[in-house]
């Protein structure tokens, strides 16, 4: 092969087959391939569905679940003691501690001693919440309330990271604890869900022993799915009153013994 | 652990008191950084940070070399640093300034030669302290002094040309899509540096399959290149014993030792990991490591002992500098917005690590990247490319159109080489450049027509 002038001019019928390879190619992987270039740039077209992409991963980390739904939900709101949506970024540290007028608020607002508490926040994605909350909620707790496990209140925590849930969790005494919360947007999609869990919550407790059902998404795992699944999930934890690495420990014996 | 008292020197003796040891007046002086401002050790204020500035320019080079950052009997990064100066010539400039070090840098007189003649007497902790003092005008005009050669397959970093990391990841390690997204980062003319696979899952049997893959790829179209799978180094050591084959040995490192042991790696481990690439890997050599390394990554791990990021980052090239790597490269955009906030964060940190790799005489590049919880978007990374450009990196990572789907951030483009070649009258690594020629890829020092093509490689 040499770069001289006739090397584009091959027969017309090859293109096609060409064509359709690459179609087959780009079709069957999630990466941005055969998307062509003008000069040594992207083409307009694969430049704008791009910067449309990362437009939509930003809005979804950078709006707030709107207090409308919230309202819906039936959610009790709190806040951590992040201020706002940059602080939100820059100190995760922050976002894992409870205002202090949202610790009163807790006690005042929420029954005590729950079998498993449900905290709901937008976490990196508000968009996933708005998407998938409405309908993984109900499924989750009517199916604990069939099982006779207590759901207490559930609450709804602004600006709020995974660990929150150790802190609600620990001031309600609640036997477990589950956190719905916005996962760091790809591309691909910015709708994406994460249910952590733990049982026996209490601030600080290691991540290891904490659980997680990710991915939770119209094009991932359904919402309505992972709300059933998350009834199994959560009911198990209570009978084992172990979650994260404990439990899988657990099922270790438990397989090896049967 | 008793650490020597330390007299700091300056010529204003208003800020004498205001710094109580070495480790603050660095963390103090560090251009803003919202991982030092989580660990508390951030300046208060812009005048307490050029104050530490000062005292930072007025203090002698053996000040820094008795006060390491973390202390010798505790540390096994430190011990792997100290012990590698050259005396000789760390007698030569023990007496320097870090400000006499910074005029040197940039000095018209001195060049890669003048920089070679000193390195040997450096340690991280000098490194680091000239990086804080340095503009980032400075920062790519001392690097473009710098030329680091490596050699495994190809040779990358010498004078003239620039590099690309070809980085075909898959969210469900789908081999064929890999091989897909490898065609077509060629046809674009990259991945002279390495075809470097970051595996979803750290198993020997996946890290096998992608390196046979690879590897295969390399041998049928006789690519002048060399292949890695980014698992972690145990995996690969297995893998290899079991014969897989891998060019590149891989591992990402940390300025502590205790933040190595987050990595789960340590320097026993390196040592071997090091002993079995020279006997094992499929390249000719002689540079046959692979490290990545980022801001950050200490005080994440809680293994930071009080120390700002960037001094941590010029450690981890330290210890790299130990295996004589063909590649290290810092992934500078990837950790968070909690450690680099922003695209003015994101471009500093940058611009600083390239320049401390190169100073500590390593083959540097970088992953310019971010996330989409970062304030950065592919503008930013863009413009950091140019800057490294400029400043003669070796080479950066690129992914197709940017967007990495199974780590989920985003990269420089293919389409970027392209772009950086033209503008800087730059080629590719001679070797690749010669074969991309005969593919019909590369023609009187551009891209041709038939570039982007993967149907080259059906």
């Amino acid at each position: 092969m040499t770069p001289d002038s006739n090397a584009n001019a091959t027969d017309p019928t090859d293109d096609r087959t060409d064509a359709e390879t690459l179609r087959r190619v780009a079709d069957r992987t999630p990466t941005r391939l055969d998307v062509g270039r003008a000069g040594p740039r992207p083409p307009t077209d694969a430049l704008l569905e791009f910067r449309e992409d990362h437009g939509l991963a930003r809005d979804a980390v950078f709006s707030r679940v709107d207090d409308s739904l919230v309202d819906d939900l039936d959610l009790v709101t709190l806040r951590t003691r992040v201020a706002d949506a940059d602080q939100y970024l820059a100190r995760p540290d922050l976002g894992r501690e409870l205002a202090e007028e949202s610790i009163t608020r807790l006690h005042e607002e929420c029954s005590e001693t729950p079998g498993v508490q449900i905290v709901v926040s937008d976490g990196l994605s508000s968009t996933a919440v708005e998407t998938s909350v409405p309908e993984l909620l109900p499924v989750l707790k009517d199916g604990l309330a069939e099982r006779d496990i207590d759901v207490g209140t559930p609450v709804f925590v602004e600006f709020g990271r995974v660990d929150v849930m150790d802190v609600i969790g620990e001031e309600l005494a609640a036997d477990c604890c589950v956190i719905l919360i916005g996962e760091r947007p790809g591309l691909r999609t910015a709708e994406s869900l994460s249910a952590y869990f733990v049982y026996g919550p209490e601030r600080g407790g290691p991540t290891a022993e904490k659980s997680v059902v990710s991915n939770i998404h119209d094009s991932g795992l359904p919402p309505v799915e992972a709300g059933a699944e998350l009834v199994d999930l959560l009911a198990n934890v209570l009978e084992q009153e172990a979650s994260g690495i404990d439990l899988r420990e657990d099922d270790r014996e438990f397989e090896t013994e049967s | 652990m008793p650490v020597k008292p330390m007299a700091i020197e300056t010529t204003d003796s208003s800020v004498k008191s205001r710094f109580d040891s070495v480790v603050e007046v660095l963390a103090t002086a560090n251009e803003p950084k919202t991982g030092d401002e989580l660990a508390g050790i951030a300046a208060e204020s812009d005048a307490k940070r050029v104050a530490a500035k000062r005292v930072l320019a007025g203090m002698r080079l053996e000040t820094l070399r008795e006060n390491p950052v973390v202390p010798y009997e505790e540390d096994e990064v430190t011990r792997v640093i100290q012990d590698g100066v050259r005396e000789p010539i760390y007698d030569e400039l023990k007496d320097w300034t870090v400000a006499d070090l910074r005029e040197f840098l940039v000095d018209s007189a001195t060049g890669e030669r003048e920089i070679a003649a000193i390195r040997p007497g450096l340690t991280s902790e000098m490194i680091a302290a000239v990086t804080k003092l340095m503009s980032n005008l400075d920062l790519v005009l001392a690097t473009s002094k710098m030329e680091v050669t490596a050699r495994c397959n190809t040779t990358v970093g010498e004078s003239g040309t620039l590099s690309f990391r070809l980085q075909p990841n898959d969210p469900a390690d789908d081999v064929e899509n890999m091989v897909s997204a490898i065609r077509e980062g060629l046809a674009y003319g990259v991945g002279d540096a390495v075809i470097g696979v970051n595996p979803v899952a750290d198993s020997v049997e996946t890290t096998t399959r992608i390196l046979e893959a690879t590897h295969e790829f390399i041998d049928d179209w006789d690519v002048p290149t060399q292949n890695c799978c980014l698992a972690h180094v145990t995996t690969q050591m297995d893998a290899m014993r079991q014969g897989a084959p891998a060019d590149l040995v891989f591992q990402s490192l940390a300025g502590t030792e205790a933040g190595n042991d987050e990595f789960g790696v340590d320097v026993d481990l390196l040592d071997e990991a090091y002993d079995l690439a020279r006997r094992r890997c499929t390249s000719s050599g002689p540079n046959v490591m692979y490290f990545e390394t980022g801001q950050g990554a200490e005080l994440s791990g809680d293994a930071h002992h009080g120390v700002d990021q960037l001094t941590l980052e010029a450690r981890c090239y330290g210890l790299a500098k130990q295996y004589d790597p063909f590649l290290v490269n810092t992934v500078v955009g990837f950790i968070g917005p909690e450690y680099l906030y922003d695209g003015q964060q994101v471009i500093r940190a940058g611009l600083e690590d390239v320049f401390m790799g190169q100073l500590h005489g390593l083959s540097m590049g970088i992953d310019a990247c971010y996330t989409n919880h970062i304030q950065a978007d592919q503008n930013d990374i863009e413009n950091l490319a140019v800057l490294l450009a400029a400043a003669g990196t070796n080479y950066f990572i690129t992914v197709p159109m940017g967007d990495d789907v199974m780590l989920n951030y985003q990269s420089n483009s293919y389409h970027d080489a392209g772009a950086l070649w033209e503008l800087f009258d730059l080629e590719p690594a001679p070797a690749f450049r010669d074969w991309l020629a005969e593919m019909g890829l590369w023609h009187n020092g551009r891209l041709t027509d038939r570039a982007g093509d993967p149907t080259i490689f059906a």
